[in-house]
C-alpha cells in the first residue's frame, strides 16, 4: 500500500485533526474518525496516550490520563485502526511519545503500523538528532516519521527539512499544545526556509482553533493542525461528541 | 566518557521536543566556553569557598566505627554546606552559568524542596528571577520549604498535573522552558534529563569526590574500599563516585529507595526494578508498567522519589563499575536514628539510605580498611516526618 499522507496535500490545503485514541473509549474514537472525515478532514492524528506528555498543554494531558484510565493500550488501538481501515482510506498518523513505542519494540510497532494502515508517526520527544532510533524501521515499513520545526529551530530548519518525510510539523509558537489567542511567530520565514530545500508539505500546529487563523496559515503553509480545540469538545461531550466535532470542523472549513 | 551527543554507552541522549533543541545546544556551547573561562572559575570557586563553605569536612566517625567493628568509617559532610545539602554545588555553578549566558530568569523543579531552596538561594545571591515548580502534593507535605523559597524571593508554582509529584514537576518545568527560552535557563537538579545536563550537573557535583579523594589520602594514606551514596536521580552519588571511577579497587555503591519493599508496588527502585526506557530527555532505567507508561513511585524520602535514574549511573551499573542496592523506608529510618544518637549528626532521610547500607556492610572490611559515606544533606527537614513515622504527632 502506498503511503497515503501525500493525498492529504494533493492540490489542496490540508486540514489535519488530532484526537486521542481511547478518550473516552475506542468505540467513540472510531465514531470521531468518521465524523472528522465527513466534515472534510484530510489527515487524522491519533494519539496513543502516554502518562507524561511533556510537549502537551493541560487539555491534551487530561485526555491522555482519561484514555489511560479507560484501559486503552497500543494493542487495542491497533485493533481499532484495523477495523477503521476497512471503511476509509483517510491518511492516519499516530502521535505518541517515544517510550511506549520503545517498550513495544520498534520493529514490531512499525510492522503493525504497516499492517493496520498507519501512514505516519509523530513523536514530539524524538528530535531530528535522535531519529536514528527508528529510521531503519520507518524506511523498511514505509511509515513516515514526521519532523518538527519550531520558532527557535533557526539554522536547523534546513537540515531537518532536507530529510523530512510525509509532512513537516511547524510549531506555530513556543511552548506546548493548546489554544492561543494570538500567534506572533514569523511563520512565513520559518516555512519559506523549509520550502527552499524541500518539497515536503508544511502544516502548522499549536494553538490553532479558528477559521480566521486557518485562512491566514493557508496563505503561507500547506495545511493546519487542530488538536486541543477538538479535544476540549470531547472532554465536554464524551461519547456524544461526534456531531459536535463534525459541526466544529465544518465551521473551521467554512471560510475556505 | 560522554561523547558530543551525551552518550554513556547506550544511555543518555537528547530526547526532547524540537522547541527545546536550540536551547540545549546553546547551553552546551556556553558551558564548554565558560568551564575553561578564568573569570567564571574564579567567581565560582570564590562562591563555593566563601559562600557555600567548601571544602566540606571528611569526618572520621569514631563511635560508629567502634560500634560496627569493621572498616574505619568516614562521612563526607555535604550536610554542612550552606542550605544544608550537596545541591548548592550544582546550583551555584548553573545559576552563575545562566548569568554569564545573559539570562535573567531561572526555573527549576523540586521534589522535597531541597533543590528548589538551593536554586532560590543562588538566584537571590546572583540577582536572577526565580520560579520553582513543585508537585502540589509535595507543596503540602513540605509547606515549610515552600515558605522558605518564597522568603528567598522565588515564586513557587504548585503542579497539579499527573501524580502531582516530582516527575510532574519536571514535566511542567520542561513545558515552561519550552514556552520561554530567550531569558530563561532551566536549572536541573540532578544528573538527568537531556544532554548536556547530566554532564554539567556531574561536573559541578564532582567536587565532592575531588575533595574526598584528597582528604582520605591525607588522613589514611590510602584509598577507601568503598564509597556509598544514596541515589534518586543520582547527583550526590555521581559527585561522590566520579573521581574514584578510575580507581578500580574502590567499590562504588548507590543506595536507592526501596520504600515499603521492592516486592511491593511502593518503591522508587529504578535500578533494581526499573526497565530500560526513554523519558525526560534520556535513555536510562525507569519504573514503568508493561505498556511503557511511567508508574507512580513511592519513598519516605521525597528526594529519592523519582521514577528514573541518571544515564551515567545506568552505564556504571551495566558496565559493573558501580553497584546499586535497595534500602527500605524502615532501614533508612533506623539509620537516621542510629547516626543521630551515635555521632550526634542528624542526616537527611535520603542520606540515611547510604548510612543504612554502610551499617550492613561495614563488617565485611578489615579494621585497617576505610569506607566513605556521602552524607548528602542534613535531616532537620525530616524530623517531623520521622516523628510521624514513629507515631508521634508534632507540628513543624
Amino acid at each position: 500500500m502506498k503511503n497515503r499522507i501525500q493525498n492529504a496535500f494533493n492540490n489542496k490545503k490540508a486540514f489535519i485533526a488530532f484526537i486521542p485514541a481511547g478518550d473516552p473509549d475506542l468505540e467513540s474514537t472510531e465514531e470521531f474518525i468518521f465524523a472528522l472525515e465527513k466534515a472534510g478532514t484530510d489527515l487524522i492524528e491519533l494519539g496513543i496516550p502516554f502518562s507524561d506528555p511533556i510537549a502537551d498543554g493541560i487539555v491534551i494531558q487530561k485526555a491522555n490520563l482519561r484514555a489511560l484510565a479507560g484501559g486503552v493500550n497500543i494493542e487495542k488501538i491497533f485493533d481499532m485502526v484495523k477495523k477503521v481501515r476497512i471503511k476509509t482510506q483517510i491518511p492516519l498518523a499516530f502521535l505518541t511519545y517515544l517510550n511506549p513505542v520503545f517498550n513495544y519494540s520498534y520493529e514490531e510497532f512499525f510492522k503493525k503500523c504497516a499492517e493496520t494502515g498507519i501512514d505516519g508517526l509523530i513523536i514530539p520527544d524524538l528530535p531530528f538528532e535522535e531519529q536514528s532510533e527508528i529510521k531503519e524501521y520507518s524506511e523498511k515499513y514505509e511509515v513516515d516519521i514526521i519532523s518538527f520545526i519550531a520558532p527557535t529551530s533557526k539554522d536547523r530548519i534546513e537540515t531537518i527539512a532536507k530529510e523530512a518525510r510525509g509532512f513537516i510539523y511547524a510549531a506555530s509558537s513556543m511552548g506546548v499544545t493548546g489554544v492561543r489567542a494570538k500567534i506572533t511567530t514569523d511563520l512565513k520565514s520559518m516555512i519559506d526556509t523549509a520550502k527552499k530545500v524541500s518539497n515536503t508539505p508544511c502544516a502548522v500546529g499549536f494553538g490553532i482553533n479558528t477559521a480566521e487563523q486557518i485562512r491566514e496559515i493557508e496563505k503561507i503553509a500547506d495545511g493546519s493542525i487542530v488538536g486541543s480545540a477538538i479535544v476540549k469538545i470531547i472532554e465536554e461531550h464524551g461519547k456524544n461528541a461526534a456531531p459536535h466535532i463534525e459541526k466544529y470542523v465544518k465551521t473551521l472549513r467554512s471560510l475556505n | 566518557m560522554s561523547n558530543n551527543k551525551g552518550r554513556y554507552g547506550i544511555f543518555g541522549g537528547q530526547y526532547i521536543p524540537e522547541t527545546l533543541m536550540n536551547e540545549v545546544i546553546q547551553l552546551e556551547k556556553a558551558y564548554e566556553k565558560y568551564k575553561v573561562d578564568e573569570n567564571f572559575n574564579k567567581e565560582l570557586n570564590f562562591l563555593l569557598e566563601k559562600y557555600a563553605g567548601r571544602p566540606s569536612l571528611l569526618y572520621f566517625a569514631k563511635n560508629m566505627t567502634e560500634d560496627l567493628g569493621g572498616a574505619r568509617i568516614y562521612l563526607k559532610r555535604e550536610d554542612l554546606n550552606h542550605t544544608g545539602s550537596h545541591k548548592i554545588n550544582n546550583v551555584l555553578g548553573q545559576v552563575l552559568l545562566a548569568k554569564y549566558m545573559g539570562k535573567t530568569r531561572v526555573i527549576a523543579e523540586t521534589g522535597a524542596g531541597q533543590h528548589g531552596v538551593a536554586t532560590a538561594t543562588a538566584a537571590a545571591l546572583l540577582g536572577l528571577e526565580c520560579e520553582i515548580f513543585m508537585g502540589k502534593e509535595d507543596t503540602e507535605r513540605q509547606s515549610l520549604n515552600v515558605y522558605r523559597m518564597e522568603l528567598l524571593g522565588a515564586k513557587v508554582h504548585p503542579v497539579t498535573s499527573g501524580t502531582m509529584t516530582l516527575k510532574d514537576a519536571v514535566n511542567e518545568t520542561m513545558r515552561e522552558w519550552a514556552t520561554r527560552t530567550h531569558d530563561t535557563l532551566y536549572v536541573l537538579g540532578s544528573v538527568m534529563g537531556p544532554h548536556p545536563f547530566p554532564m554539567i550537573v556531574r561536573d559541578f557535583q564532582s567536587i565532592i569526590s575531588k575533595e574526598a579523594r584528597e582528604q582520605i589520602l591525607e588522613y589514611e594514606g590510602k584509598l577507601p574500599k568503598a564509597v556509598i551514596a544514596c541515589i534518586g536521580g543520582g547527583s550526590n552519588a555521581m559527585g561522590a563516585f566520579y573521581n574514584f571511577i578510575n580507581d578500580k579497587e574502590v567499590r562504588l555503591i548507590g543506595a536507592e529507595a526501596a520504600g515499603k519493599g521492592v516486592d511491593t508496588e511502593l518503591h522508587a527502585a529504578s535500578m533494581t526494578k526499573g526497565k530500560l526506557g526513554i523519558f525526560h530527555g534520556m535513555k536510562s532505567y525507569f519504573c514503568q508498567d508493561e505498556c511503557g507508561q511511567i508508574t507512580p513511585v513511592y519513598s519516605i524520602s521525597a528526594g529519592l522519589d523519582y521514577p528514573g535514574v541518571g544515564p551515567e549511573h545506568a552505564y556504571l551499573k551495566d558496565s559493573k563499575r558501580a553497584e546499586y542496592v535497595p534500602i527500605t523506608d524502615e532501614e533508612a529510618v533506623c539509620a537516621f536514628e542510629y547516626l543521630s544518637k551515635i555521632e550526634g549528626i542528624i542526616p537527611a532521610i535520603e542520606s540515611a539510605h547510604a548510612v543504612a547500607h554502610a551499617i550492613k556492610i561495614a563488617k565485611e572490611f578489615g579494621k585497617n580498611d576505610n569506607i566513605i559515606i556521602c552524607l548528602s544533606g542534613r535531616g532537620d527537614k525530616d524530623v517531623a516526618a520521622m516523628a510521624r513515622y514513629r507515631g508521634k504527632q508534632i507540628s513543624e
